[in-house]
């Protein structure tokens, strides 16, 4: 018992719990998840605890120096202590990451890969298209949808000039 | 609780009732202001009183009365929390949102206040920036 109290004021917490199982007292050792965290949220602006849990000696005489007026403190010490207490300012927290250039940049590498692999599929995967998308067999086309009339209104034939056998201007 | 008739045009006015119910009488904008004027006021506040007032003050949907802050600016100074002031003033500004006249207004009222406590604005110490 005496142990644990004397790492207890060392505050080596795991050190002390794990003192009190070796004392047979049954205690769970205490997971770092189940401890109070320090998070920078704009909807909690005070988290339950400070940022820099282990204070050097001089962070030690500014916490003191804050007990005092804080009009006798400089700009830096302000900064420090602020610091002390928080990870990043509301400004820092709030910034955007600039990870949507990366995203759209990526979208775009992947397209233009999947344009190479089209084109590629064309190339070497694709066979010979049939027959009547030969130029000659689409001229025939061209000649039998005029000789049938097609759309003579205002449509495909309205637009040929049967007179001069050629398109109208 | 800055209502609508003021200065600015928010799109509700209601006063913030902790409990939304249909019946019993709904708390007053005045009421709600010295009730936590009142928290933050307590002499022996604590540090878990002070996080617990302001986290809850900025969960709801208005930005502070100026003169809650002061109380909630003085509970920090009796708390030697420096840095939690100037945390307050960053969550008022961020709070204001899209309503960028709220935050220099609050500045100006807690102008003497912070001149008093010696507390710094965020933009005086250049952790406005990111």
């Amino acid at each position: 018992m005496l142990a644990t109290r004397l790492f207890r004021l060392v505050g080596n917490r795991n050190l002390s719990t794990s003192i009190c199982l070796r004392g047979g007292h049954g205690v769970a050792k205490v997971e770092d998840y189940t401890l109070p965290a320090y998070f920078d949220r704009r909807e909690s602006p005070l988290p339950d605890i400070k940022f820099v849990q282990q204070l050097s000696p001089e962070q030690k005489s500014l916490k003191e120096k804050e007990k005092g007026s804080w009009a006798t403190l400089s700009k830096e010490e302000k900064i420090a202590l602020y610091r002390i207490s928080f990870k990043e300012s509301f400004a820092e927290m709030d910034k955007g990451t600039g990870e949507w250039k990366s995203v759209v940049a990526g979208i775009f590498f992947f397209i233009g890969f999947t344009g190479l692999v089209v084109l590629w599929q064309r190339k070497y995967v694709y066979g010979d298209v049939p027959h009547t998308f030969d130029p000659e067999y689409k001229q025939k086309e061209v000649q039998r949808m005029l000789d049938m009339r097609i759309n003579p209104v205002e449509g495909f034939s309205a637009k040929w000039d049967y007179e001069n056998n050629a398109w109208k201007k | 609780m800055l209502s609508s008739d003021c200065l600015w045009s928010f799109s509700s006015t209601a006063s913030v009732a902790a409990r939304s119910y249909s019946h019993g009488k709904q708390e007053t904008d005045e009421e709600f202001d010295a009730r936590w004027v009142t928290y933050f006021s307590k002499p022996d506040i604590d540090a878990w009183e002070l996080r617990k007032g302001m986290n809850t003050l900025i969960g709801y949907d208005l930005v502070p009365e100026p003169k809650i802050l002061e109380a909630a600016l003085r509970a920090c100074r009796r708390l030697n929390d420096l840095a939690s002031a100037i945390r307050i003033l960053e969550a008022v500004k961020d709070k204001s949102g899209p309503h960028k006249e709220i935050y220099p207004y609050v500045l100006q009222e807690l102008q003497p206040t912070l001149n008093e406590l010696g507390i710094p604005t965020p933009e005086e110490l250049g952790i406005d920036k990111a």
